[in-house]
């Protein structure tokens, strides 16, 4: 076995790859609102955020509060982003693609395509 | 309890109609207690989309007291409810999806408008000014400016602290077990799951179990209960604008078949879902969620607004309309029963119609005579007979 | 395939509704009979939350790092998958589903296809496992709301499925053994577990010592994970909880306070702990969307759960629940419930209401070892959930600004003005009067914490009852199947209205969909066997 068992918490992994000697495929590119993120293939699209640093990527409807993910699988809505133009969708449970176009959400979501 | 309470007038139900009811009569100096089993609009009000409708209603007392209600609903939002209650005057647009029904529809409208209601024709061409996604290809329609909308179960909330400002008490989750009578047999107050209420009115304002009260005074009044469902959307940006309807839905709120019937009524609210509407049947009080109609109602939305189509539904509920055989409720004293006055079986109209109930039954409450002729919907007209064709057709 | 897909119609036939253990242990147990096989599941991969795999192109030689009880998991994947590939179970990942209904002796669940989840499809069976889980219990304080704060669980998610962290200065908080593995595996993965701050004592923790005993095993895995918490330096605070998290678009601190015999947060005890991320979590709560559906009987024990009898039947004929949805009780019992629920399925299809008990199952070992089993670890758990429920008076650290509905942004004022000026005493009246619970999540996330609310006013707990009356009632039969912590939700999520519109065209997409649903079994990713630090 390439990975040995570590026995004390001094020589821990520094991170979740290592812990799991994950090698993942080759990374690719999608874009939060212009910025360009990379994004490991396998990931959601929450995953890929949180893996640039992104926290929150909507604000509430009433009260403009930032928001993210809470629940991580699928139940609380609180993750809800735009993606290739879809609103409303949840960033925990929709695998990132390379390319995708993610949108940080106000309101609705659906502001542009109403009135 | 240690002692029985009493006052002027037990309410039973903290519905719309009951709120309405307890409103008027506290300001009209009356001592008011409030009986709900639940609490606030825990039945049929807090099941609907909260409309305040004429447009729906053909020449006859209904649309007397829908005209006289929209007069009350505008004064009550601008003397103190308007927003708290989500109070919208938005005006209802009424489709038609060919010719034949556009004229039909046409017809409608000119026989209400002889008794006052506002009925403007729009031309096929001028729908989508009134409401840019509405679908393309329909006929025409006509748009009634005097259709409103108010949040249901905020309104009799805040209608009942209303009424308590006036003095009126809300007794919730107790139950009434018993209509008490003097040895003459006229109303003497209320034993509930607490103790005992002593008054020498009681108001029968408990909707769709409208007839379950009125039998514990032995009195018969057939309130059966009609059942729609409402599917609610996530929250949108203002898509629809009006509340929206095809023109049969008028045809199916007068039907008298108990067999399911599905028309189009959709509607934007304050707060920012879309209400889809409307089903009928007659099916007990099943609260089964039944696949088949919430798809009906579905496709009939997108018919009317195909935008909605990869819009998400987010909860459906039920409801229970409370009617009598001949569709129009029952407002006014028991002749059978002294003291015993009745304000239920509304159908689908009870928040809209609420208002005119609840100060007719105060006028009647204070010994005043009723500005409105409450003949035809006296409680007692129903036959023997007639219950029983109905209790069959069932 | 297809041609064996068509035979099935003349089988009988087993839905099963959700892919983690449970529904993993009786889709096996059930295929191994014989009976043909569909298994629902929302993830992209079979496992559910507790066996949630680091996705394959992550291409994770070590798995089992992030993993308790691997070689079990591993046993059940290659029985799974054996059987998928014998074409006896058919696996419907990233299917969601949204409804469930009973026409005749069948059962139709209607499912949509994810990730867009613009298309439904209908499963029909004539019988129907319910194994769909739990979701974490968030008891609300001034700040939850921050970026940064996620559930306990929702951390682990993260974790074990893409190998992403909330931050790298954690804080672990709540109440439960769940906290345990999250607060390791955070620090396994590399973040600094600044504390876990447990809200039961010490004491009511302690006496469960008798029954750890009684559990060798169990002993065992806490025995383990009090070493590597130890060894990660990460202390443990019982008797405290998190009473605010601070931060403008993200945490950046938690205010911590010891709690008093009250339950209140004992004044002068507050400690800052600066941290970026907070993982937060009081218990789980059952899914019992579907099973209200279907009108089966939930009871509420500890949390409210899918009523089952000891062939893990529900109320309603053809219809099982086993794993959490029947109560919360972890992986391994799962796994036997689920074994005892496929093995009754097994035995009804020997005959119309055949049971595993007519088949004279008191002589069978399987059955009195899964029936032994079963019963010990409902017992263990019985004592776990007893030791962490959630403190008394935990509302009375909620500030009337506190955000009570995350999802319609309603705060704990309105709650309170509904329920004092409205006399609103039940969820419904509560959602209708404020919004809460009307928004995306339907009052998962705000249900208890509006039960909570309810029971404040009155302080004995009595309209913690007439809470658990959230449907209409009506004068004959009150339907209370409903509890304080779930209304019932006829979608059990939402469903598109193009979706619900196309209904009557569903069962053609179904046929297109069979085909290539055969071949979603996902290749072995984890093809090592090396020893888990986890085990």
């Amino acid at each position: 076995m390439l990975i040995r068992r570590r026995s004390k918490a001094a020589s821990a992994p520094r991170t979740p790859e290592q812990l799991v000697g994950a090698r993942p495929e080759p990374a690719f590119a999608l874009h939060i609102d212009g910025r360009e993120i990379e994004a490991l293939p396998g990931h959601t699209i929450a995953a890929a955020l949180w893996r640039a640093g992104i926290m929150s990527w909507r604000t509430t409807r009433t009260g403009g509060e930032p928001r993210g993910v809470f629940c991580g699988i699928g139940i609380c809505f609180d993750c809800l982003v735009t993606v290739n133009g879809q609103p409303n969708q949840r960033a925990c449970l929709v695998p990132a693609s390379a390319g995708d176009v993610v949108t940080t959400q106000a309101g609705t979501g659906r502001e542009g395509g109403g009135e | 309890m240690a002692r029985n309470l009493v006052c002027d007038v037990v309410i039973i139900g903290a519905g719309m109609v009951g709120a309405a009811c307890a409103y008027y009569a506290a300001r009209a100096g009356l001592d008011v207690i409030v009986v709900d089993r639940a609490s606030v609009a825990g039945g049929t009000t807090g099941a609907g989309e909260g409309n305040l409708l004429v447009s729906d209603k053909p020449p006859g007392p209904e649309l007397g007291l829908a005209l006289l209600s929209e007069r009350l609903w505008r004064e009550l939002a601008a003397e103190q409810f308007g927003a708290a209650i989500e109070y919208e005057p938005k005006g209802g647009l009424v489709v038609a999806q060919d010719e034949k029904s556009l004229d039909a529809l046409n017809a409608f409208a000119d026989g209400q408008s002889r008794y006052g209601v506002h009925a403007t024709t729009v031309a096929a061409d001028s729908l989508s000014d009134l409401e840019p996604h509405l679908a393309s290809g329909l006929a025409g329609g006509v748009f009634y400016p005097q259709d409103a909308q108010v949040q249901p179960a905020l309104a009799a909330a805040h209608l009942i602290r209303a009424a308590a400002g006036s003095g009126a008490k809300l007794r919730s989750a107790e139950t009434v077990t018993q209509l008490l009578r003097t040895p003459s047999g006229a109303m003497r107050g209320v034993r509930t799951s607490r103790g005992e209420i002593h008054a020498p009115a009681v108001v029968n304002a408990a909707g769709v179990w409208g007839g379950e009260v009125a039998a514990l005074a032995a009195v018969a009044l057939p309130v059966l209960p009609r059942r729609g469902f409402i599917l609610v959307t996530e929250p949108l940006p203002r898509l629809v604008r009006h509340k929206v309807y095809a023109a049969d839905y008028v045809a199916d709120v007068a039907s008298d078949s108990a067999a399911l019937q599905t028309s189009p009524v959709v509607e934007g609210t304050a707060s920012g879902p879309v209400l889809i509407g409307a089903s009928r049947e007659r099916v007990g009080f099943d609260r089964a969620v039944s696949l088949p109609v919430l798809r009906r109602l579905a496709a009939q939305a997108i018919d009317l607004f195909p935008v909605l189509a990869t819009v998400n539904a987010m909860r459906a509920y039920v409801g229970f309309r409370p009617y009598l055989p001949d569709h129009l409720p029952a407002i006014g004293p028991d002749p059978r029963v002294p003291g015993l006055v009745h304000a239920c079986g509304h159908e689908g109209a009870g928040i809209g119609l609420a208002p005119a109930t609840g100060r007719l039954v105060a006028q009647l409450l204070a010994g005043a005579v009723p500005e409105f002729d409450l003949t035809p919907l006296r409680p007692d007209r129903f036959t023997a007979a007639s219950m029983r064709a109905e209790a069959e057709a069932c | 395939m297809n041609g064996a897909a068509a035979k099935a119609d003349r089988e009988l036939r087993l839905a099963v509704v959700g892919a983690g253990p449970a529904g993993m242990a009786a889709a096996v147990a059930a295929a191994d009979a014989g009976i043909a096989v569909t298994v629902v599941d929302s993830g992209s991969s079979v496992g559910g939350q507790f066996y949630r795999q680091p996705a394959a192109r992550l291409r994770a030689r070590a798995p089992q790092r992030l993993h308790h009880g691997w070689r079990t998991w591993r046993a059940l994947k290659s029985r799974f998958d054996r059987q998928v590939s014998a074409g006896r179970i058919r696996l419907l990942a990233d299917h969601h589903a949204w409804f469930a209904e009973r026409i005749g002796d069948e059962y139709r669940v209607h499912a949509l296809i994810g990730p867009e989840q613009q298309h439904s499809v209908i499963v029909e069976a004539g019988t129907l496992l319910l194994a769909t889980g739990a979701y974490e219990r968030v008891l609300p304080f001034p700040g939850w709301t921050l970026p940064g704060v996620v559930t306990a669980g929702g951390a682990q998610a993260m974790l074990k499925g893409s190998l992403v962290l909330p931050g790298r200065e954690v804080v672990v908080a709540g109440t439960g053994p769940l906290l345990l593995p999250v607060a390791v595996g955070l620090a396994d993965a590399g973040a600094r577990v600044k504390a876990l701050i447990e809200s039961a004592d010490r004491r009511s923790v302690a006496r469960l010592a008798p029954t750890l005993a009684a559990h060798p095993d169990k002993l065992a895995e806490a025995a383990g994970y009090a070493a590597r918490l130890a060894a990660h330096r990460i202390p443990i605070k019982y008797g405290h909880t998190v009473v605010a998290a601070h931060g403008r678009d993200r945490v950046e601190a938690v205010t911590v306070a010891a709690l008093d015999a009250k339950g209140q947060a004992a004044p002068g005890s507050e400690v800052w702990i600066p941290c970026d991320s907070l993982a937060v979590g009081h218990g789980l709560l059952p899914h019992l969307d579907l099973a209200l559906t279907l009108g089966a009987r939930v009871e509420e024990d500890a949390v409210p759960a899918v009523w089952v009898d000891s062939e893990q039947r529900t109320s309603v004929p053809g219809l099982w629940a086993a794993g959490e949805a029947t109560g919360v009780g972890g992986a391994a019992l799962a796994l036997v419930e689920g074994e005892i629920a496929g093995r009754s399925v097994t035995a009804w299809s020997q005959g119309p209401q055949r049971a595993w008990l007519d088949e004279d199952h008191a002589r069978d070992p399987a059955w009195s070892h899964a029936e032994q089993k079963r019963r010990s670890l409902r017992g263990f758990f019985a004592a776990v959930n007893a030791a962490y429920s959630p403190p008394a008076s935990w509302t009375t650290r909620l500030t009337d600004d506190t955000t009570i509905c995350r999802c319609e942004d309603v705060r704990a004022a309105a709650i309170r003005s509904a329920i004092a000026d409205d006399g609103a005493n039940d969820l419904r009246t509560v959602k209708l009067l404020t919004r809460a619970g009307m928004g995306w999540c339907q009052g998962r996330m705000c249900g208890p914490a509006v039960a909570g609310l309810i029971a404040e006013r009155d302080g004995n707990g009595r309209a913690t009852a007439i809470a658990t009356s959230v449907t209409a009632p009506s004068v004959t039969a009150p339907s209370v199947t409903a509890t304080s912590v779930t209304a019932q939700r006829p979608f059990a999520r939402p469903v598109p209205l193009g979706a619900l519109a196309g209904l009557d065209q569903a069962e053609l997409d179904l046929v297109a969909v069979d085909g290539a649903a055969l071949d979603v079994a996902e290749p072995d990713v984890a093809g090592q066997e090396e020893e888990s630090t986890n085990e």
